[in-house]
């Protein structure tokens, strides 16, 4: 007597959400039989956890030069980075917006961008470490080369999105190319330049700080040395300062993008 | 008024001072980037030469080794295992920071402010570093890979859930608690509802970072394809090191294309 | 039968919403509350049900003080008001069914409320509730598809099947056009009549509540300035709840 009701499935066919859902758990299940955990290593250094804590509390924070040279560096890896990255970036952003290029220009901009942000910068780094030696001017490249193909991204987005409107306007008035391009690209797209180039730093500056894992400078190389010769309690204090520049550097760049826009 | 070549009005964009202003920001940061040149040491005559070494070394990269895909199966299953297990696992784990992180569920100011802090140690810290810090506990492997990039995955999930609960549209939770439904009640038919395709969408975009994330991990040794590149760097095997990449750019490249797909279709 | 006595409420802002407002509403009436936007209707109406806390006074539904109830008590009590709200408040991403259906989450377990699974006599309940309201058909349809006339339609049915003892409606018509917002509050009062309910109605249109009310009251920076059959609301009462203002424009 009483009507039942079913909630309507959101699949095309009913068998096809438990469907998924079995083939989502097994997928699950190979990842963890597939593991390959040495369980009896775990319990070692599980039972070791005390004395690690132990070693690394409280943390090291005497060898001042060591941490403050390791910071500059970082600093001026992601400050170097940027603006080259932007400088090279804005005329790659140019050849990736679709409205303002022919397609094959498009599809060629599209390409470097993608594959520019497809390697980690881990394995750009190794490559760019062999080029140029080891230090912070192989950490500059690398970031520099990722740099190019993010912001590029971002940009070559925004640029797809401006109004229109003031650039038709402008055309109008009969102004030649440069003074459109001047007039009614460049205001509505300079702000945006800005926040993008801060908000680059701020992600360069996280970057720095693990490009030294293979010898392009920062902050990286001296906790990678730390964890190498158990210095457990200097590597904590690195840890903590590294902690302390990514949020002082969100804070300015938050701040300095709050101020632009 | 009647001179008029004196009276003629000037306009400027800008006053002088913030023309001074805008001149000297510009400068500072010329000069700043000038000093910053200088002190990193630019040595030009590395420089110069890197084309020609980049040349040399896709030279020897290329052709890539073939012959030798077959014993990267492996390891690229076992990448993929760890961006899978290790977004999963940080799935579970930042749920109920989320809830804790957002102005408008958090049960108190304690709670709150653990949250916050768990988010941005998470965040600030790369997951190869976490990955440094977990090989010391359960040594070399994928588990320290796993671990490592659930840890940092954490932060990024909490804060994107919890924005995504902030931005919950009050009246329908309301509505629910209007009709005397208990408070998990409410959860599951006042907000579960409208924050569900935010936490999807979310999860899969962090999926897709953490396969890029996981090809690295190896370098360090904790697990993947890295740990293969690695090797073959270190024997100086460039073909094969050629092939490595080839694969991890299709594969990262394989994953943006599934997540861009999957997060349409939730959304 | 609603007994409300004394009720206060200050906001953290300072915002002194009521100022002692005191009223019962006996039988099935259904008593329209008309003021300026400001004057606290709407944290009236959310005093009753607490979904506001009030600061001071006593609400009884049916003798019981609901000012004095626990939070387990509360959410019983709440069982037994419908609300209806201005901007429908229906769970946009869920269906139709499940929108009615959360109206009777106050008597499920949790687990057969994620399932989905409700008593067949609420299901039942609900599909009478939605032909109720003209909604025969619509179960299936997710509530951000429906026109706004309809989903106040879904608030209504998700109110309704509660089997309240009152109705608390809270600007019902505002979101809607003039002609949706006739049928819709016919549709409200019609139905408390039917179930021999009462139901407290904020509503800001004078003329509407004019055309439906037996009894006004009308309320002015946290006080009850009026209280009266339609009849009464003569200029000099409208001038005491709107001000002068109201007046001019109607001139």
């Amino acid at each position: 007597m009483a009507r039942a009701w079913q909630r309507p499935s959101p699949w095309p066919h009913p068998w096809m959400g438990p469907a998924a859902w079995t083939l989502g758990l097994a997928f699950l299940a190979w990842n963890v039989v597939s593991l390959d955990v040495d369980p009896a290593r775990v319990a070692r250094g599980l039972g070791r956890l005390g004395t690690v804590l132990a070693r690394a509390v409280p943390p090291d924070f005497s060898r001042t030069g060591l941490i403050a040279s390791g910071v500059i560096e970082s600093i001026e890896i992601a400050t170097l980075s940027t603006v080259l990255g932007v400088l090279l970036g804005i005329p790659v952003a140019v050849l990736a917006a679709r409205n303002v290029v022919a397609l094959p220009v498009y599809a060629g901009g599209r390409g470097v961008v993608t594959l520019g942000r497809t390697l980690h910068e881990l394995i750009l780094a190794i490559i760019i470490v062999k080029a140029v030696g080891f230090g912070p001017l192989a950490g500059v490249l690398t970031l520099t080369v990722g740099a190019v193909a993010s912001f590029a991204k971002l940009l070559a987005e925004q640029i797809e999105t401006i109004d229109r409107g003031p650039i038709e306007a402008i055309r109008a008035t009969g102004a030649s190319r440069g003074a459109v391009l001047i007039y009614g690209v460049l205001p509505q797209v300079l702000p945006r330049i800005i926040g993008l180039s801060i908000y680059q730093w701020d992600v360069h500056l996280r970057h720095s700080t693990i490009i030294g894992i293979v010898g392009a400078g920062g902050i990286g190389a001296t906790l990678y040395n730390a964890f190498a010769r158990y210095d457990y309690d200097f590597a904590l204090a690195i840890l903590i300062i590294i902690v302390a520049i990514v949020l002082v550097g969100e804070g300015v760049s938050a701040a300095a993008r709050a101020k632009v826009q | 008024m009647g001179d008029t070549a004196v009276g003629a009005r000037v306009w400027r964009r800008y006053s002088p001072a913030q023309t001074a202003a805008r001149w000297s920001a510009e400068l500072a940061l010329a000069v700043v980037t000038a000093l910053m040149l200088w002190h990193v040491g630019v040595r030009w005559e590395y420089l110069a030469d890197a084309p020609a070494q980049v040349g040399d070394l896709l030279g020897r990269m290329l052709p890539p080794e073939w012959a030798f895909a077959g014993s990267l199966l492996h390891p690229l299953a076992q990448t993929i295992n760890i961006a899978t297990l290790g977004t999963a696992g940080a799935i579970v784990l930042s749920l109920p920071i989320a809830f804790f992180a957002a102005l408008n569920t958090t049960p108190g100011r304690v709670a709150y402010a653990l949250a916050r802090v768990v988010i941005v140690v998470s965040r600030s810290v790369d997951t190869l570093i976490w990955a440094l810090v977990f090989i010391i506990v359960v040594g070399p492997g994928s588990l320290a890979g796993t671990l490592a990039v659930a840890m940092r995955s954490i932060g990024f999930l909490a804060k994107l859930f919890a924005e995504g609960i902030e931005e919950i549209d009050r009246g329908q939770v309301e509505a629910v608690t209007a009709t005397g439904a208990s408070r998990l009640a409410t959860l599951l038919y006042g907000i579960v509802p409208q924050v569900k395709p935010v936490f999807l969408g979310v999860s899969i975009y962090r999926w897709d970072i953490n396969i890029r994330e996981s090809t690295v991990l190896g370098l360090v040794g904790a697990g993947g394809i890295g740990f293969t590149l690695n090797d073959a760097i270190l024997g100086l095997e460039w073909a094969r090191v050629g092939l490595i990449i080839l694969v991890v750019l299709a594969v990262v490249l394989l994953s943006e294309a599934v997540s861009a797909l999957a997060r349409r279709r939730v959304t | 039968m609603l007994e409300v006595s004394g009720l206060e409420k200050t906001y953290p802002t300072g915002d002194h919403a009521l100022r002692g407002v005191s009223f019962t509403v006996e039988g099935r009436d259904a008593v329209f509350v008309i003021g300026p936007s400001g004057a606290g209707k709407s944290t009236l109406l959310r005093c009753v049900n607490r979904l506001v806390e009030p600061d001071r006074g006593v609400v009884r539904l049916d003798g019981l003080d609901v000012t004095a109830l626990d939070t387990r008590a509360l959410r019983a009590a709440r069982r037994r008001m419908g609300m209806i709200f201005q901007e429908f408040n229906l769970v946009e991403r869920l269906t139709v069914m499940e929108n009615v259906l959360s109206g009777r989450l106050g008597y499920v377990g949790l687990w057969p409320a994620w399932r989905r699974r409700f008593p067949p006599d609420d299901v039942e309940a609900a599909y009478r509730t939605l032909a109720r309201v003209g909604l025969e058909g619509f179960e299936n349809k997710r509530a951000d598809e429906l026109s706004g006339g309809q989903r106040q339609r879904v608030g209504i049915a998700r109110a309704l099947v509660q089997r309240p003892q009152i109705l608390l409606v809270d600007e019902p018509t505002s979101s809607l056009d003039p002609r949706t917002s006739e049928t819709v509050m016919a549709l409200i009062t019609g139905l408390a009549a039917e179930d021999g309910i009462p139901a407290l109605v904020n509503i800001h249109d004078v003329p509407l509540a004019r055309a439906f009310a037996r009894r006004i009251i009308g309320l002015a920076a946290g006080r009850i300035v009026f209280d009266g059959p339609p009849a009464m609301l003569d200029e000099p009462a409208l001038e005491k709840i709107y001000g002068a203002r109201l007046h001019e424009a109607n001139a």
